[in-house]
């Protein structure tokens, strides 16, 4: 099977994380957006690993895999400590820095 | 039809249905959590119908195990009741999201479809066979190619451990009130306002009766108020104590006629 499918499909799920990103006001739901959108470029990379042969696409989303545990300990420890002065998630409550 | 076609043929749809549900549908945040869940598992499959075992397992533990159960934790800490409030911030900012979405995704397919040439599919059982499986296969390619790039990510994941730490701790706003302090604070409501400063009567016990909805009857026969929970009080539980208080009355008056015509 060519990976032109699973590029497809990628494309799809990208573009339903862009819009959830854009469209959701809920900061933990616009987040799991992103990780939605990094799953789908590791989806292709994944399928290009397995379509040239070679391993580099699988270490790439393995590394991608990292990144996003490390961002998502980060990012939601932010979310709690905005919400703990806010006592709200929404993303327009936020539009200060600082307290 | 081969056996990745077919995964990929009930994997594809299921998992775009619910990531579109979970994220652009749904107004509970847990409903979209478990989608997106969904979705990584489904993601896992595919990566086993690819060839890729070792990632397979590190989506499932990683991912839908670790990362997703880490926003459903934070999801029933920040109240999963929080309101998703639909009100636009911006005029006309849903409609053109969506259009937006739909632009890129139009985008990206036709950029796929234009740059494709329809090559073979090398597959990787060549690469897998090189050292053993796919594990160890990767393995020589991060303890090799990449090992540089292994060793950046353990700071990086010592900077996020510290980066979380740092951001749970929270300041007080104000000090803490230690055990002296209270009782500052009961002597002076009982000079101010005569408030008892002592403990809050226990609940009443009855014949019928003990729990802690059962309020304290005082000497007079009436109810002690402080005796009882603000909460059950509010709930509408609090059991009706002087009507059971006459249960026992009226028992007792039966007992004492009965020993007089004995007598």
């Amino acid at each position: 099977m060519s990976p032109d499918n699973y590029l497809y499909l990628a494309a799809a799920l990208f573009a339903i994380g862009t819009a959830g990103v854009m469209l959701r006001r809920n900061a933990l739901v616009a987040f799991m957006s992103v990780e939605l959108m990094l799953n789908a470029a590791n989806l292709a990379m994944v399928a290009f690993a397995s379509a040239r042969g070679n391993l580099d696409g699988q270490v790439a989303t393995f590394f991608v895999m990292v990144v996003a545990a490390a961002e998502v300990v980060v990012g939601l420890s932010i979310i709690i400590t905005i919400y703990r002065t806010r006592r709200s998630t929404s993303v327009d409550a936020a539009n200060l820095l600082k307290l | 039809m081969s056996g990745a076609e077919i995964t990929f043929w009930i994997a594809a749809p299921l998992m775009v249905i619910a990531a579109a549900l979970g994220l652009l549908v749904f107004r509970k945040a847990v409903y979209s959590a478990l989608c997106i869940a969904f979705v990584m598992i489904n993601l896992a499959v595919l990566y086993a119908s690819l060839d890729a075992m070792f990632l397979t397992f590190v989506q499932i533990i990683v991912y839908t195990g670790a990362i997703m159960m880490l926003f459903l934790f934070v999801l029933m800490l920040v109240g999963v009741d929080t309101p998703d409030s639909m009100v636009e911030t911006l005029k006309g900012q849903r409609g053109s999201a969506i259009a937006a979405a739909i632009g890129l995704l139009g985008l990206i397919v036709f950029g796929i479809a234009g740059a494709l040439n329809g090559g073979p599919k090398v597959g990787l059982d060549a690469a897998n066979a090189a050292y053993g499986g796919n594990v160890e296969s990767l393995a020589a390619l991060i303890f090799g190619r990449y090992v540089f790039i292994f060793e950046l990510t353990s700071a990086l994941l010592i900077t996020a451990a510290i980066g979380a730490m740092v951001l749970g701790q929270h300041a007080r706003t104000k000090p803490k009130a230690t055990q002296a302090d209270r009782a500052a604070e009961r002597m002076r409501r009982y000079a101010a306002d005569g408030v008892h400063p002592g403990t809050l009567p226990n609940s009443g016990v009855l014949a019928r009766h003990n729990s802690i909805a059962t309020p304290a009857l005082l000497p007079d026969g009436s109810v002690s108020d402080a005796s009882v929970s603000p909460t059950l009080v509010s709930r509408g539980v609090i059991v009706d104590a002087p009507a059971m208080s006459q249960i026992t009355a009226s028992a007792f008056d039966q007992v004492e006629t009965a020993q007089e015509e004995d007598q």
